[in-house]
């Protein structure tokens, strides 16, 4: 348990980046109408930063904190927000997946020419985030199952 | 044409990647090869979505001077650029599937070489 | 019979740089759905005539596509990341119990 740990100096600047590094995560996962990036790139940010933990800590230390069954259904209710969204489309709008948002005041601003209101886009920031949970808690299930798998491979 | 350089990059990403794949054994370099082939893949997508001169598809902190009337000519296209979003994230989640299949075999048999994999077969 | 392989892996790879070399131009796309996408903006009136913006009201032409025009890709795409978690999942939950 204890050997599969780094040095104290990369446990301390693994503890200070990581916050950093889900808040960067949660920056392209937002703008991801506006700038470059989206729920795929931000995702797969956030679970590097999980990643780092495991490679700080230990992947045993990390499941024990952040139990894999958590993970696993962040990324589920990720790709049920998705579903029920576009299904929402068939019974506000037309058809599935429509972006029945556009026009209306909440998030429907469309932008003119120069400038770039954070809550334009429709429903593409809420499928934004959806698919960004559900990339952080895939991935980052991904690896930490990989990281314990060679683990116990190696006894 | 010369000037068809990137295309000739993607197809010898992808001669590396098939070779990788057809000679080689080991499942983990089958594993490497199958990526470069990806990369491979994605490179020409990319590629083919080029216009010379573009800007990014995107019209936030557009650079300074663009104008809109020569906005449709000036932007790279971005339809290629969302298949390949979609093409990577398949990527990394078939090369997770593949490596944690090599694993289990490793586990199993005790060994990564294809050839005598097949052979321990009952 | 590797060797058989191996010069039929050279021919065709020769054939495929011999096509990349005549492929279209690089740097100049046939390019009239991806002009219909990206848009046309009218300045004198201020409004946006047609395009991404006009009809997804994001900024990003690329984000419009996956999450709008081609929705259903995306939806296909989140299916497979799942199957292949769940896959992951399945051959390393026994495992981690031990």
């Amino acid at each position: 348990m204890n050997e599969e740990r780094m040095s104290v100096i990369v446990q301390t600047i693994a503890s200070i980046l990581f916050p950093i590094i889900l808040i960067f995560s949660f920056y392209i996962i937002m703008h991801g109408h506006l700038t470059p990036g989206g729920g795929f790139q931000g995702g797969a940010v956030g679970a590097s930063a999980v990643a780092l933990l495991i490679v700080a800590f230990g992947a045993r230390y990390v499941e024990n904190k952040m139990r894999e069954e958590n993970l696993s259904a962040f990324e589920s209710v990720g790709g049920l927000v998705f579903v029920i969204v576009s299904i929402l489309g068939i019974f506000v709008a037309t058809t599935f997946l429509t972006n029945f948002l556009v026009g209306e005041p909440l998030f429907g601003i469309i932008p003119k020419w120069g400038v770039s209101p954070l809550n334009s886009g429709g429903v593409l920031p809420i499928l934004n985030i959806a698919v960004g949970m559900k990339v952080i808690g895939g991935l980052a299930s991904v690896v930490l199952m990989l990281a314990i798998a060679s683990k116990e491979g190696e006894k | 044409m010369i000037y068809n350089l990137p295309f000739m990059t993607v197809i010898a990403l992808i001669a590396i990647g098939m070779y990788a794949i057809l000679f080689r054994r080991n499942l983990i370099k089958i594993a490497i090869g199958i990526t470069i082939v990806e990369s491979g893949v994605n490179l020409f997508l990319i590629t083919l979505g080029y216009r010379k001169g573009g800007i990014a598809p995107i019209f936030t902190n557009l650079p300074p001077g663009t104008t809109p009337e020569e906005i449709p000519g000036k932007m790279v296209l971005p339809v290629p650029q969302a298949l390949t979003l979609t093409s990577i994230v398949i990527g990394v989640a078939v090369l997770a599937l593949i490596l944690s299949l090599a694993i289990q075999i490793y586990r199993n048999y005790g060994t990564l070489n294809a050839e005598k994999v097949r052979r321990l077969k009952e | 019979m590797k060797k058989i392989f191996f010069i039929a892996f050279v021919v065709f790879f020769i054939f495929m740089f011999y096509s990349a070399y005549e492929i279209r131009d690089f740097g100049n796309p046939p390019s009239q759905m991806d002009d219909r996408i990206i848009g046309k903006y009218n300045s004198t009136t201020g409004e946006w005539e047609y395009g991404a913006v006009n009809e997804t009201g994001a900024n990003n032409a690329v984000t419009s596509v996956v999450f709008d025009y081609r929705g259903y890709d995306t939806l296909g795409e989140a299916t497979v990341l799942f199957t292949a978690i769940a896959g992951v999942m399945m051959l390393f939950r026994r495992v981690k119990n031990e």
